[in-house]
């Protein structure tokens, strides 16, 4: 059989950082029209090898060949010249300029003279983009005003009209809802029938079966394999990302739910946000908050913990009624929370690990003046939880934005251990962690419960739901629409209630 | 084999910038204090390099409260006209209160310093109620506060000068011990701010909130409560720098203290105290405030035209800041 020139085809690509081989001899090879899964745990070198195809890194070792030429990316710009675009994880838009003036920023026609911008031209030509993309927005608009969804597939269509031939997506699901993603992978199906190649990263396995057509999987650098996407299972993906069997995802349940409820909420309302939402929790217990992105599910617990307002209803902790109005209330009621976004409200990046653990903890370390900081007593109580977490960093003093995504969350998780909560929710505990760390995070879960904390866990992940809480209750467009427990606890029943009729919810709530 | 070196020599590179970043500013110290040795032989005249110490004085103690707000990532740019104010002010009750009203002098010399305190307070938690309350931007607050302050001053007395302010200058002229009394009253606060940050809970939120606001909120912060005392701190701090300043100048002078909040930013970014938040310390500014100091008073003494020294001031801050964003930019790479 002869062998078809591919579209692309990087080789023995090598790259260090100071004291990092990044990558070591990679390959990827795609071909037309195919979608290539891109997998590997945090570290393993995805957005290395990314940032050197669009041109991000140019000081690689090994080369690049795009339909049998051999090329070398200067810098993002060339290699969109090559074909290539890139749909960030972070869109990369300018939310106060219209639809049409994003579409062509960089790139603005110009009219007469070649001074003005052609702004009759831009608009014309952006809808005319748009309506190849099957986009029916108003190129008027704000991009402010966009989803993160629509604005993905503006930026598609950006790329589509500057003849990318190549597009790389970088964890384009993580920030969208379900029928955002259908429409995502319709647009994706739609590229490949065109011929475009799509380099495409998730941390979602389900994913890869569903619109992959070969998956490479890397490994702290190295590069294990290329697979035909239906040739392989999920366990075989897992065990050559993480280099060995993972036995159990989920830890063993030694907690034991009690009878004594720590926090009950009645008919609490957050302004559009969420509506007349009852439910009890109890010691010991670990209850899941489920539901599809934008049900409500976050602001819930944002309401709980103080950093939104809640509009009416009562919130009782252990039969006392209290009131939250910001998070030191919440917290000196012993209600804390780990946030979905750990680098924008769980952690200071430029600070040590020791003193994001000690942040919110700070009176434990007073010494007799009552004014002046203990720094002995600092140190023991920080390194005490440091050590129980097993974070794996060099020493306390390292700064938290060195560390990876399952270490930085453990820091988190460990300053609101210290901080001792009796109720504690999670919210997206393991996102963007790789499947080993999940695990451990897992453990601390488990582990908290058995010593009688009251934990609410929020997620978007059903296996995780299901592997690991001990009842669910679940929402629907800021409803709660039921609650299952025990044997119930299944992937039917969850997404039953998770797509409940909205108009039956709102009149049964209504009465 | 190759590669290893490139990534010792990476490494090198590394460890020189980081240790650059780190001494720059004694190394510009001593840089600065050599040259003007040998521009000038009065630098190194004791009686010099006292007055040197005493005018610093003045500017490290707006400059001791300015680096708090800096690296809780706001700013404020009235504490000159608020010193200017409140020393006038402060010099007024002082007049009237021992020649109206025969208080004895160090009681009046007492009140007049409260006064003055007190009303840079109340000006201080002015600032802090349009930024907190309102959420106008620090910059912007503050410049305002900066323009109806100096007003103020001015309307104050009229636009004139006053002098004959008694013995109320013995607090910028006098000494105790051989030190200067505003150079005591330096060190003491020196002392009492590098405690205060470094130290209290106060301190450390102060670092967590420029580091990452809303993770500090996240993590039981109360951050308006924080900014308000950082800007009344700035206040009281304001109050006690004009009359000071008053009594150093032996004048009330509403046009004084022009351009003192500038040094003394400039002086905490010398030192190291990062615009963009987080990072910085109280002997940083205190270094980089004798630096900006010297530089003033080797200007003075060559008698070169002022503007060469506002040119080369102006250098020195974009200078400092490059360096503070390269040292960021590596790490962001390694």
């Amino acid at each position: 059989m002869m062998e078809r020139t591919a579209l692309l085809e990087m080789k023995n690509i090598s790259k260090s950082f100071p004291g990092v081989r990044a990558l070591d001899h990679v390959n990827l090879k795609v071909e037309k029209g195919e979608v290539h899964i891109l997998v590997g745990e945090n570290g393993a070198g995805k957005s290395t090898l990314i940032k050197i195809l669009c041109g991000l890194h140019t000081d690689y070792e090994g080369e690049i060949v795009i339909e049998g030429k051999k090329v070398s990316l200067k810098d993002p710009h060339d290699a969109l010249k090559y074909g290539i675009a890139t749909i960030h994880q972070e869109l990369n838009q300018v939310p106060t300029m219209t639809i049409a003036e994003n579409l062509f920023l960089g790139r603005e026609p110009l009219g007469r003279g070649n001074m003005l911008i052609d702004d009759r031209r831009i608009y014309k030509e952006a809808k005319a983009i748009l309506e190849a993309q099957g986009l029916t927005y108003d190129p008027h608009m704000l991009v402010r005003n966009l989803t993160v969804s629509q604005m993905q597939m503006i930026e598609i269509a950006k790329s589509v009209s500057q003849n990318a031939r190549i597009i790389i997506m970088d964890e384009p699901t993580s920030a969208i809802t379900d029928a955002e993603v259908k429409v995502l992978f319709q647009c994706i199906k739609r590229l490949k029938a065109e011929g475009v190649g799509i380099i495409y990263i998730s941390h979602r396995l389900e994913e890869m079966f569903e619109i992959g057509d070969k998956v490479t999987i890397l490994r702290d650098g190295q590069y294990i394999d290329t697979k035909d996407v239906k040739d392989v299972s999920r366990g075989d993906i897992i065990k050559m990302m993480v280099g060995r069997e993972l036995n159990n995802i989920y830890p063993e349940k030694k907690h034991k739910v009690t009878d004594k409820v720590v926090l009950e909420v009645k008919n609490l309302t957050g302004h559009k946000r969420f509506e007349n939402i009852s439910f009890k929790l109890h010691a010991g217990e670990i209850l899941g908050l489920a539901g599809l992105m934008g049900a409500g599910r976050t602001e819930i617990a944002r309401a709980l913990f103080g950093l939104d307002p809640i509009h009416s209803g009562e919130v009782y902790l252990e039969g006392k009624r209290i009131a939250i109005k910001n998070t030191s209330d919440a917290m000196k009621h012993g209600i804390m929370m780990a946030t979905e976004d750990r680098k924008r409200y769980g952690l200071v990046l430029k600070a040590t690990i020791g003193e994001n653990i000690g942040l919110p903890n700070l009176k434990q370390f007073l010494g007799k003046s009552g004014f002046l900081l203990s720094d002995k007593r600092e140190r023991e109580k920080e390194k005490e939880v440091f050590d129980e977490l097993g974070v794996k960093a060099p020493s306390m003093h390292t700064r938290a934005s060195a560390l990876s995504g399952g270490n930085q969350q453990k820091v988190v998780l460990a300053k609101w251990i210290l901080a001792n909560p009796k109720v504690f929710i999670l919210d997206e505990p393991t996102r963007g962690i790789d499947v080993g760390a999940k695990y451990e995070i897992y453990k601390i879960m488990t582990e908290l419960a058995s010593k009688g904390m009251a934990i609410i866990m929020i997620s978007s992940e059903l296996p995780e739901v299901i592997g690991m809480c001990d009842r669910v209750i679940v929402m629907r467009e800021h409803y709660l629409s039921g609650e299952v427990s025990g044997e119930e606890i299944n992937q039917e029943y969850i997404m039953e209630f998770a797509s409940a009729n909205v108009e039956e919810l709102r009149k049964a709530n209504a009465r | 084999m190759n590669k290893t070196v490139d990534m010792k020599a990476n490494k090198k590179t590394h460890i020189i910038q980081t240790i650059f970043k780190k001494y720059m500013i004694y190394i510009l110290f001593i840089a600065i204090f050599a040259i003007s040795s040998f521009a000038s032989p009065a630098f190194l005249k004791v009686s010099n390099l006292v007055n040197i110490l005493r005018q610093t004085a003045i500017y490290a103690i707006i400059a001791f409260p300015i680096t708090m707000l800096i690296i809780s990532g706001v700013t404020d740019l009235s504490p000159g006209s608020v010193a200017a104010f409140t020393g006038v002010a402060g010099i007024v009750a002082y007049v009237d209160l021992t020649t109206k009203m025969g208080v004895n002098a160090v009681l009046a010399g007492l009140l007049a310093v409260a006064y003055s305190i007190l009303l840079g307070i109340i000006i201080g938690f002015v600032n802090g109620i349009i930024i907190t309350r309102f959420k106008v931007p620090a910059f912007m607050a503050t410049l305002a506060m900066m323009t109806s302050i100096r007003g103020a001053a001015l309307l104050y007395t009229g636009g004139n000068v006053i002098y004959q302010i008694g013995d109320i200058a013995v607090l910028g002229k006098g000494s105790i011990i051989g030190i200067p009394i505003p150079v005591l009253i330096m060190l003491i606060l020196f002392v009492f701010f590098t405690i205060l940050l470094k130290k209290t809970m106060y301190g450390r939120y102060i670092y967590a909130i420029g580091g990452n606001e809303e993770a500090a909120v996240a993590s039981g912060i109360n951050v308006n409560k924080i900014r308000m005392i950082s800007y009344i701190v700035q206040g009281a701090m304001g109050g006690l720098a004009g009359i000071l300043l008053m009594c150093r100048l032996n004048t009330g002078q509403p046009t004084a203290g022009e351009g003192y909040e500038f040094d003394a930013i400039t002086g905490a970014v010398l030192g190291g105290t990062s615009f963009t938040g987080g990072e910085g310390t109280m002997f940083g500014t205190l270094v980089g405030i004798l630096i900006v100091g010297m530089i003033n008073n080797i200007f003075n003494l060559l008698s070169v035209q002022s503007y060469y020294h506002q040119i080369l001031k102006g250098v020195l801050i974009v200078v400092a800041v490059i360096i503070d964003m390269r040292g960021k930019n590596s790490k962001v790479t390694a």
